[in-house]
């Protein structure tokens, strides 16, 4: 049988089987990643199956874990690296950006960073302070990394094996609360490239470009709106950088309206860097002002209102009426 | 801090100490050979000073004073060994056979690097402080998991030595044995900052805290460092993991070309630090115990003109790189952005001759 029902997390635990079985190369770093299988047990089983040379249990040290990383792929190796929480990358940040993201650059093409570094992001999971949040815009911001994000077992299972295969460094943001739920995961069909945004519902009189946790949030509201008589176009982006824009433009020419909508805080965001660039590509095309559904200019709120921080179908409803009433 | 023990096998007079735990294994040619070394870095260095002063470099990190750590730290070096430097480790690029003019390019601003890493396994200068450490770690870790009989060695100084990635390094080399040995260069100033700003111990002392071996070496006795390192760098080949080097030394010049240091030091440590010269002491050994003729000092001297004569004709000749070339190798594959850059410069007439 090769199309099996698994959750998110499993496909990704799968995916990663798959890429250390083909090359002997790749190795899996992270904290509480071996016996325990990882806090959200991703890498449940793959220490006990290849050993802990293989799957290093790393001192509780997130600059070192990427720091080494750097070092391994510099002697050749795949290293994949797990961020525990979102939350916990900044000690890593410097690493990140210093070293990851410029060894190719800085060495003329001699030093290859093919390194996944896995991070849990993304709230709605009602965890305490920094187990939350939405640091992908720092890295999309950052020259020399790509941005994935699966949101679906089937191309979490394959979206992993291509990030790990890429010569390229990969942030590879997994929406946590997501991670429970079941897709068909078909292991002989790959998922379209990570670079190529899909849509995930087709229509015709709104764009939402959205990722991660929210492209689920975004496929409830185009279904509240077809209620209303409003058929909403949901694109999920899958690559966070670089953005598929040859596919928002397209959808934009037809449409004339979009909402884009994520977790994160809104300044300096992908959502804002969507909305700049769309403007500017589909400026003729538009028929109203390109509205953002976010987070807010806030620290990541208690989780016990999480729920009135976070995107819901409400608010999206509700930047959906902004650009519909808009005519022009 | 002064006042602690450390392995020395030549004086600052030129004479030979006997040490309980460390034998010189150097012949006389060989050690000759070390004073060649430390000549012509000196002599570069003071080209490369000179060549900033004139507006042809944009910054230097000179390395006086310190040329005894580096080329003996280099001499112990395997070609198969591997080395994560800063941005000043000019005299362990000597050793691993880069051209001089390599070493330039960074600081010319025609590059971000300079060599290829992997051909001379030196890696490119590490300017955020502390960073390479790690780096140098999970290479080692890489060599233990190919079981491959070489080693690592990464460079740091007494200021990278608060760096938290240097901790962090130290606590990965601990707990996984790694092959590799961290070589502190003392030079007693980060910029501006005394060492007694970093640290409240002899830093060699750390290494306890980590579980390895850590020792103190007179970093201005070339003999002493060299077989300290060798010695170091054997037991991570062999399997016996990391230690720690602190090679008391002294930076007689500059922090780099735009710092200034008689604003924060006096003359008078300088001067004390000056019988303690690196090269001195070798050329009165050899002079002394050996009979080595004044002439041939002179021919390493003018050797090292010649060299410095055709760095700075290398230097002056170097082109700047093509303005597209800022868009190479950012990535491996194909990317949007980079293409719309690339687009976008040519359109504006700056895409050269292509």
């Amino acid at each position: 049988m090769t199309t099996e029902n698994l959750t998110m997390a499993k496909a990704i635990n799968e995916g990663l089987r798959r890429a250390m079985e083909k090359d002997p190369k790749v190795l899996l770093m992270g904290e509480d990643i071996g016996k325990l299988g990882g806090v959200f047990r991703v890498t449940d089983g793959l220490q006990k199956d290849f050993g802990e040379l293989r799957v290093v249990d790393a001192p509780l040290a997130e600059s070192g874990i990427v720091g080494a990383a750097v070092g391994l792929a510099m002697r050749g190796y795949r290293p994949v690296c797990e961020i525990q929480f979102d939350g916990f990358v900044y000690p890593a940040f410097d690493q990140i950006v210093s070293q990851v993201a410029k060894q190719h650059a800085r060495s003329g093409g001699v030093y290859k960073m093919a390194l996944v570094i896995r991070i849990p992001f993304e709230g709605g999971i009602g965890a305490i302070e920094h187990h939350s949040e939405s640091p992908e815009s720092y890295f999309a911001h950052t020259a020399g990394l790509r941005v994935y994000s699966p949101t679906n077992a089937y191309d979490a299972y394959w979206m992993i094996q291509e990030a790990i295969a890429s010569d390229d460094p990969v942030i590879f943001c997994e929406p946590k609360s997501r991670y429970w739920e079941k897709a068909e995961v078909d292991r002989e069909t790959p998922a379209r490239p990570a670079t190529e945004a899909q849509i995930r519902r087709a229509g015709s009189d709104v764009t939402v470009v959205t990722y991660g946790a929210s492209v689920k949030t975004c496929l409830r509201a185009a279904q509240a709106a077809e209620g209303e008589g409003r058929q909403l176009e949901v694109i999920d982006l899958r690559s966070i950088s670089p953005v598929d824009y040859p596919t928002l433009a397209a959808s934009v020419e037809k449409t004339g309206r979009v909402v884009v909508v994520s977790e994160a805080p809104p300044v300096a965001s992908v959502a804002g860097d969507i909305a700049a660039t769309l403007s500017e590509m589909c400026f003729y095309s538009l028929r109203a002002p390109i509205v953002r559904v976010s987070g807010y200019h806030v620290p990541y709120p208690p989780s016990r209102i999480e729920e009135e921080y976070l995107p819901n179908v409400d608010r999206i409803l509700d930047a959906v009426d902004r650009v519909m009433e808009c005519e022009s | 801090m002064d006042e602690v023990p450390m392995i020395q096998l030549l004086n600052p007079e030129g004479e030979r100490v006997s040490n309980s735990e460390y034998e010189s294994s150097l012949s006389a040619a060989e050690i000759l050979g070390l004073y060649r070394d430390m000549a012509i870095i000196r002599r570069l260095c003071n080209e490369a000073t000179s060549l900033q002063r004139q507006g042809q470099l944009a910054l230097w990190a000179p390395v006086q004073g310190q040329e005894a750590a580096q080329i003996g730290a280099g001499h112990a070096l395997l070609p198969n060994d591997f080395t994560f430097p800063s941005y000043r480790e000019h005299g362990i690029a000597w050793k691993r056979g880069i051209p001089p003019l390599d070493w330039l390019r960074l600081f010319r601003g025609v590059t971000m690097g300079g060599w290829d890493p992997l051909q001379y396994r030196h890696s490119n200068p590490t300017i955020v402080i502390g960073n390479q450490a790690l780096n140098a770690v999970g290479y080692a870790m890489g060599i233990q998991r190919d079981g491959a009989d070489e080693a690592v060695m990464t460079f740091f100084g007494d200021g990278g030595s608060s760096q938290g990635d240097i901790h962090e390094a130290c606590v990965f080399a601990g707990v996984f044995n790694a092959p590799v040995v961290f070589f502190i260069q003392n030079n007693h100033w980060a910029i501006s900052e005394p060492t007694t700003r970093q640290s409240r111990i002899p830093l060699f002392h750390r290494a306890s805290g980590y579980g390895f071996p850590g020792v103190r070496v007179d970093g201005n006795d070339v003999l002493a460092v060299y077989e300290v390192t060798k010695r170091a760098l054997d037991n991570a080949r062999s399997g016996n993991g990391p230690s720690l080097i602190e090679a008391f030394t002294y930076r007689m010049g500059a922090h780099t070309t735009s710092d200034d240091p008689t604003r924060y030091r006096l003359e008078a440590e300088l001067e004390t630090w000056r019988h303690r010269d690196p090269l001195e002491r070798v050329k009165s050994y050899l002079v002394r115990t050996h009979g080595e003729p004044q002439s041939t000092f002179d021919e390493i001297a003018a050797d090292a003109d010649h060299m410095a004569l055709d760095l700075r004709e290398g230097l002056l000749s170097l082109p700047d790189p093509a303005p597209l070339s800022m868009f190479d190798h950012v990535y491996t594959e194909p990317h949007p952005l980079i293409e719309a850059g690339r687009r976008e410069l040519i359109d504006l007439g700056f895409g050269g001759e292509q």
